[in-house]
This record gives C-alpha cells, structure tokens and sequence, in this order.
C-alpha cells in the first residue's frame, strides 16, 4: 500500500471497500513517521491512543455496513496552535510546555466527527510568529525535498507532513501567509479560506482580524473536501460567517474557459527568483490555452502590505500573548517574590526571541502618543488595499500571482536579520490584511528539485472559483 | 526610526517583559530596523480614509451603522455550560483546589 500520495479518497475508499481498515492504515502512517520524522521533524507529539480509539469506531461501523463519513478512516495531522482536547498544545512554545488541552477546536471536533483519524501535533514558528518554522522552541522542520532547507512557516510542520507522506491531510493556521508559503515550498496544496469561513474557536491566537484555519493536502479536491467539512458558522467564533457552506468539491474539474485571471505587474517585479517566475508564467499560459482571458491589473500599494502587515498583527498579538502570565496554565517562573516578578520573568523566560521582539513592536504600535502614527495608519492603508482588490475583482475572477519570491532557501540563511524574513511574505500578507481567500497549487519545480507554487487569490466566500482554477492548473501542471 | 534602550525599557515595562541587558541592546536595534522600514507607511496619503480593523462584520446579512453592525454576533443572554472548574485548573502551576495561587502583590 503506498501511503506517500494517499489522497483523502483513496484512503477512504480502502477502509469502505475493506481493502484495508482504519487501523491498518493509522499503523501504516506511524510506522512511516517512525521511519522519516526523526530526519524532517514534522511531529512534536503523537496522539496514538484517540487515533487507534477512532480507528476502531471506523472499523465497528465498515464491519457493520454502515454509511462512513466523509473523511472515515483517514489520517491527518493538527498544527500544534489548534486545541486537542485531553493532548498537549504548545503552540510550537516552550511557555506550553505541558499544557493539556481542555477543549477540542471546532475545526479539528468537526474533522473527528467526519470520521479522520488524528495521528498527532505539527510542530510550527512559536505562537505561529515566523516564515520558516526555525523559531519553533522545540526544534526546526526540514524540507522533505531538501533537508538542509527550511519547509517555510510558520505552519511547517503542517506542510512537510503531507509531502513526506506522514499524513493524509493537515490543519495549519494562517495569519501572514503560514499556509501558503509553506505549501509553496513543500510542493503540496495549501489553502487559506475566507476570513470567517472557517471558525477560529480553539486556535490559539495570533492576531485575530488576520487569522485563519486551512487544510494541507495532495490534490485540490482534497482541499475541497477538506474546506466542507471544517467550514460554516460556529456559535462559539463570533467572527464565524453566517454564509451557507457550498459543494465545493462539485467546482474541481469545472471548465474555465471564458474565465478572467488577474495578472498584478507588482507581483512579477525584480526580486522575484527566475525559475519561480518561469513556472507561474507556465501557469499563465497554461490557463490562457484552457481558455481564460488573462487580464493585466494593477495593486499599487502591494508594497505597503509588509509594513501594514506588521503593525496589525504585532499590535494584535501584544494583546492576545497578555494572557501567558504564569497564573492559570503555562510556565510560572521559579521564586518570584511578587506578583509582578512573576509576570515579567514568566514571559520573558517562556517566550522565545521573535515572539518577544514581536511583542514590543506591537505594544510599541499602540502606545500613547505612537498609536496614531502607526497603528491607525496601518488600519487606513488597510482600507486602501482592500479597495484595490473590490476594484480588480470588479474585472476578474480570480488573481494569480507566485506564492513566494524565492524557492525555499536554506537553514540559518536568514535568522540573522529578522526584516529579511519577513520579506518572505511579500505576496502572501495582502489576502489577510483584506480577508480574500487565498490556495497555493505546486505548478513546477526548480533545477535543483525545489518546488514551486503559484498562488491564486479569490473574492471573499469564493473559495469554488479559487478550486475550479487551481484545478486547471494542477491538471495542466501534473 | 531611532528606537533607544530606554525606549525598550518604557514598552518592556508596558509588556511586562523582563529583559536581559543583551535583549534589551538587540531589541533596540531591531525595532529601529524594523520601525525604519515601516516609515515607508508616510508616503500614503490616508487623510481621508477610514480605518479597517476587522473584515467579519461586512459580511453580516444586516448592514447597518455603529454597533447594529456586530447584532449578528449576538446570542439570548441564557445561561450555558462554561469550561467545569476541573478542567479550567487542571494546567494550575499553584492551586488550593479552587483558587489559583500566586506571590503576593506588595505595594512600593
């Protein structure tokens, strides 16, 4: 059985067929996460005992002839910042060390209800603050495709699992651009939905108007799948959108001829790497001979989103982070004579270097007298770029763009200088800042085997246009 | 954007973030590097523009202005189950069984 491209269909199909059982196949993945996860460090903590517990539920109702779920039988992995009930959630911090987990996230209740099976906890960039999962207080992931490199981040352990065959499907969070980038470099598919698409309740909050849950698959009808199951309101997440949830997986395959695709010159400019820019441009015409009219549009205050980008969302997460002060759970420091000795070392002693530096420049962002200057600015550029997109979307469809500059770059490489990691975002920030959904497709790789993604931007709550188009490029591209 | 010591000291302060003197020496350096960079923010004219804090509320079915916008966010003021007390202090670094414990708070 060959698990490393195991789609969520082919998996369910074996355990409805009986080819195999949910047991089996839970097996077959831990064996493989014995075998490679030692060399990727994917994993930080494996869920063995409620795997084989639903394993076996799955197994009672196939022996029985019952109707399976949707998702019955199949693996998947849980980025470390989402709730899991009764399992350790570090949010990829040591101030978590041991903090056991009192509630389920819905998105991932909602997976376990479909029938998946839940191997274990991603490892990812601390508080999912990074672009390459090196600020992890546990330890960095490797690219399955080139272990000396960075998966990308900050969900990388999300990404690199499904490309080294250790899970089916994945949940990683996205604030910044920490699905799309690492799914990019991964060589998998990697979606981040509307904001409100998908409830928030039980991921551990970044930033909050900025963050989202996504799915990391094989193929884009997994990604569909996926969205499906975990979409649609939550009473618990008040941000969670009262939008009816559509047949997503019905609009993979859909012809796209007639359809217009948004091509932004901004995004195609100097700094973007050759071979990344002959790839997406593959892409482009590949869409062009499906029959798309490809459409040139301009997005000129792109180059404000990383600055906008990090003030919101250092600002927002000065405020979420405030609750990690050794009172209730997570690290206390040792011996703190009062009250607020116990506050200050407890967060200085349990939060990493980025998250602290990220900290200050928020709390910095909303201070008297600074508050104007920046973080208000920031939310009036915000306007200005969500007007650019209603503007483009009032011309096309759907915008393609690359996901990344550059294919992944190399451990250590940009640890020293904090804004050159941040430049990593450049075309991924845009969609959060303005809530668009957004799916990065592998559409090639580079000489050297890297792979490439192209990205694809959509309307808010028209993640089936994002799917019909991302189909026709993985189907031209494979 | 010049960012002292001092200035990490006053923000560290507000942040209740112990530093070390090689942390603090560091961060000056890189929220200056960092607060340069974001300058670029001025070369925008958004005088007349309005802030956009969260994108959740366009998308209610009711459209209305002020805080009729957030109505959907709304529930029947019933009392729910909440987390059980167990659960709530079972990750305690320091409990008596119903209140959490810490150091005592001395004034100056």
């Amino acid at each position: 059985m060959n698990i490393e491209r195991m789609t969520i269909e082919a998996a369910r199909d074996l355990v409805a067929r009986k080819q195999t059982t949910a047991t089996t196949l839970a097996e077959s993945f831990y064996k493989k996460i014995e075998a490679e996860d030692p060399r990727i460090g994917a994993y930080l903590a494996l869920s063995r005992e409620r795997a084989f517990a639903k394993a076996s539920e799955i197994d009672r109702l196939a022996a029985d002839g019952a109707p399976l779920p949707p998702l019955a039988g199949v693996p998947v992995g849980i980025k470390d910042v989402l709730m899991t009930k009764g399992i350790v959630t570090t949010a990829g911090s040591k101030i978590l060390k041991n903090f056991k987990a009192p509630y389920d996230c819905t998105a991932v209740a909602r997976l376990e209800q479909a029938g998946a099976v839940i191997l274990g906890k991603l490892n990812c960039d601390e508080f999912a603050m990074g672009s390459s999962n090196e600020n992890s207080g546990y330890h960095p992931v490797h690219n399955p495709h080139d272990l000396t490199r960075v998966p990308g981040g900050s969900s990388g352990g999300s990404a690199a699992s499904v490309a080294a065959g250790m899970a089916v499907a994945t949940l990683g969070s996205d604030t910044g651009g920490s699905i799309r980038q690492p799914a990019a470099f991964c060589g998998v598919v990697g979606l981040m939905p509307t904001y409100g698409r998908v409830s928030r309740y039980g991921l551990i909050a970044f930033a909050s108007s900025l963050d989202h849950i996504g799915p990391f698959t094989h193929t884009v009808k997994d990604a569909a799948i996926m969205l499906g199951v975990i979409a649609g309101r939550d009473p618990l997440d008040s941000t969670s959108a009262d939008v009816p949830v559509p047949d997503y997986v019905a609009e993979v395959g859909r012809p796209v001829k007639g359809m217009k695709i948004g091509v932004p010159d901004e995004y195609f400019a100097e700094g973007l790497d050759a071979e990344v820019r002959a790839a997406v441009e593959k892409s482009i015409d590949d869409l062009r001979s499906a029959g798309c009219e490809i459409v040139k549009i301009k997005l000129p205050s792109t180059k404000y989103a990383i600055p906008t980008y990090y003030i919101v969302a250092t600002a927002e997460a000065s405020s979420n982070l405030a609750r990690f002060d050794g009172v209730r759970y997570a690290y206390r420091a040792e011996g703190a004579a009062t009250l607020s000795e116990m506050y200050r070392r407890s967060r200085d002693e349990g939060f990493g270097a980025e998250v602290k530096r990220r900290i200050l420049l928020g709390t910095y962002a909303l201070s008297a007298g600074y508050y104007d200057a920046y973080y208000l600015k920031a939310q009036r550029v915000r306007t200005l770029l969500a007007r650019e997109f209603e503007a483009a979307f009032a011309q096309v469809d759907a915008i393609l763009t690359p996901t990344t500059p550059t294919p992944a770059f190399k451990l250590g490489e940009k640890t020293d200088n904090p804004l050159e990691m941040y430049l990593n975002d450049i075309f991924t920030v845009t969609a959060d800042l303005v809530g668009i959904p957004g799916i990065s497709v592998p559409c090639g790789k580079t000489r050297a085997g890297l792979p490439i993604g192209v990205q694809l931007l959509g309307k808010h709550f028209d993640e089936g246009t994002l799917f019909r188009v991302a189909s026709a490029v993985e189907h031209a591209a494979s | 954007m010049k960012v002292t010591e001092n200035d990490v000291t006053y923000v560290a302060d507000l942040a209740n973030l112990e530093l070390t003197d090689s942390e603090r020496q560091r961060m000056a350096k890189d929220l200056s590097s960092i607060l340069g960079y974001i300058d670029m923010l001025n070369e925008l004219d958004t005088r007349d523009v309005e802030p956009l804090a969260e994108v959740a509320s366009k998308f209610a079915g009711n459209q209305s202005s002020g805080s009729e916008r957030f109505a959907y966010a709304m529930r029947a003021d019933k009392v729910l189950p909440g987390l059980p007390h167990e659960a709530a202090m079972q990750n305690a670094p320091d409990t008596d069984g119903t209140y959490f414990k810490v150091p005592k708070v001395i004034e100056k």
